[in-house]
């Protein structure tokens, strides 16, 4: 199709309605992308400005790097811990919340209240909780015989204690997003089964499972990509410690850059998180177009 | 039939007091003096209340100026994405034009980038033009949206394009119809999107962090996080500042509940 002088006109008109959009994105989020990945490849300064082109040794050192392997596996072990647990908790709790009773709303609203706190707000009452002389969760755990941990002075428990924090912090909108997705599935369907003799147990895994699985998809990729993200928890809880058992992707991009002014080296790694994160969102756009086709 | 009902009621109680056990023991722990959050086996609840710890929250830190500056900031933010989605969405969903699918893709390919990935730029960009302690630095960054755009734009191809039909002929223009019709008639969708906007802005923490240093510009969560850091660590006095931060996200949740409900789900069930 030819492009005339009316498609200019048009194409002008549309683009008014979106440059007060277009204009924040191209200053906060694509310009600083591709400054982000041009930095990757140059030294810099202290103040950020780059110097000298470096190439792929800033990617270089990170494949080699023991610091960065511990982070990524620090990222690994608190996704492992923290979205699986996440997503069950939540599915149970929406099960339960998934009944027509009097009242239920305000269980509904009391589960689901962590989607309103902070994660700042989160780490604060948590570092109270996981205190091991003032904290309750140890003086509950000696209730039941366990001798627990000080969480956040040993390696292997305060990627723990992190992982506990958010799946808290975390549990209000999981349990929102399965509450709807149980909700949307046909009451006829529990008939049909319930016909057939399904129960209890058998009814939940051939079922329940099966319809709430976009959900329970959906979940495990965006709290996996907000695992990713998670800054906050840390900073107030282990600041990356103990021996960087907690310095995470992003805590490590936070301490390379801002607090020893490697800018180039940090921005390797924020590329690499870019990667990760685009790579889950892919999934997530693709899975969602094939459901749509076979509606 | 009965005993199962009570006992349905029983696990709904148990649960909810489970998951909001942190929150019920921050109040608690805000009202108890620090001698008695000192004995064990740690106490639940006080015999003796006192609201010492509030009052040395406000000796402590400037939290009103804090609680003050995240609304400043969060307002503008909310203000700001709601006039760039609401035009935003009304340019995909009503008007008609070449290149409106690529640039329909360009808002999306925005959710991918996590703001992590970005920030030491952004950071940068902050200093340079002088925005650094500023309530602009806060907020400008954020206040365009694609997640509210597509919400909204769903929202808005809800509307009978016989409205607009009968606009046109009427001669209205169509900013006029966004105006006087299409923003009017998506008021439920738009108090989503601004509860989101205000809900994520204020508890934002690491970008407030990094980018102001005075005391004074400091949001409501940078703010409180001081608190931990003082010479001692006074768990009273962190729960206090922890409720008088949280107290207004909790009455945003009950009031908004079934605004924040159609936001989480729309990306989820509808796909």
């Amino acid at each position: 199709m030819r492009w005339t002088s009316r498609d200019t006109r048009s194409l002008g008109i549309g683009l008014a309605y979106l440059a007060p959009s277009l204009i924040l994105f191209a200053a906060f989020v694509f310009i600083p992308l591709a400054q982000s990945i041009y930095l990757s490849f140059f030294n810099t300064r202290a103040t950020g400005v780059a110097t000298t082109f470096a190439g792929l040794d800033h990617y270089l050192e990170l494949l080699t790097s023991p610091a960065f392997r511990t982070g990524l596996l620090a990222t690994t072990l608190f996704a492992l811990y923290t979205v699986p647990v996440g997503i069950a908790l939540g599915l149970v709790l929406a099960v339960m919340l998934n009944q027509r009773l009097r009242a239920i709303n305000v269980f509904r609203t009391m589960m689901s209240s962590t989607i309103a706190i902070s994660a700042a707000v989160g780490a604060l009452i948590w570092l109270l909780l996981l205190n091991p002389s003032l904290g309750l969760l140890n003086y509950i755990l000696s209730l039941v015989g366990v001798h627990g941990p000080d969480w956040l002075i040993q390696p292997t428990s305060a990627i723990i204690a992190v992982s506990l924090t958010t799946i808290w912090l975390t549990l209000g909108t999981n349990i929102i997003v399965l509450l709807a997705g149980l909700q949307g599935v046909p009451e006829e369907i529990y008939e049909a089964a319930r016909l057939d003799g399904a129960r209890g147990l058998r009814m939940f895994t051939r079922i329940t499972m099966p319809m709430v699985s976009p959900s329970l998809f959906f979940l495990l990729v965006v709290d996996t990509i907000a695992v990713l993200q998670a800054f906050t928890q840390i900073h107030l809880l282990t600041r990356g410690g103990p021996v960087d058992a907690t310095r995470v992707l992003v805590y490590s991009i936070y301490q390379d850059a801002f607090q020893n002014f490697q800018f180039g080296y940090a921005s390797a790694q924020a590329v690499i998180l870019l990667l990760l994160v685009m790579a889950l969102t892919l999934i997530q756009f693709r899975f969602v177009e094939r459901r749509v086709h076979y509606q | 039939m009965s005993v199962r009902l009570v006992l349905t009621y029983a696990l709904l109680v148990v649960g909810s007091i489970i998951v909001a056990f942190p929150l019920l023991i921050a109040l608690s722990y805000s009202l108890m003096s620090e001698s008695e959050i000192a004995t064990f086996p740690p106490p639940l609840l006080t015999t003796r209340p006192t609201l010492n710890n509030y009052a040395d929250v406000l000796d402590t830190i400037p939290i009103g100026r804090y609680l003050l500056n995240s609304f400043i900031v969060s307002t503008a933010v909310v203000a700001g994405q709601l006039i760039t989605a609401s035009l935003a969405a009304y340019a995909f969903s009503f008007l008609v034009f070449r290149g409106r699918q690529a640039l329909f893709f360009v808002f999306l390919s925005t959710l991918m980038i996590p703001w992590e990935a970005t920030i030491i730029p952004n950071y940068m960009t902050i200093r340079t033009i002088g925005w650094l302690d500023t309530y602009q630095g806060l907020a400008v960054p954020f206040m365009a949206t694609a997640f509210g755009t597509f919400l909204l734009r769903q929202a808005f191809l809800q509307i009978p394009r016989e409205l607009w039909d009968a606009a046109r002929i009427d001669g209205a223009s169509s900013f006029r119809f966004l105006v006087s019709t299409v923003i009017p008639l998506s008021r439920p969708i738009l108090g989503t999107v601004a509860i989101y906007g205000f809900l994520s802005t204020y508890n934002q923490y690491f970008w407030p962090l990094l980018i102001t240093n005075q005391t004074l510009m400091r949001t409501t969560q940078v703010g409180i996080a001081q608190l931990r850091f003082e010479e001692t660590l006074r768990f009273g006095l962190v729960m206090a500042g922890v409720v008088m931060v949280a107290v207004p996200t909790l009455a945003l949740l009950v009031l908004g509940q079934r605004q924040l409900v159609r936001g989480l789900t729309a990306g989820a069930v509808k796909g």
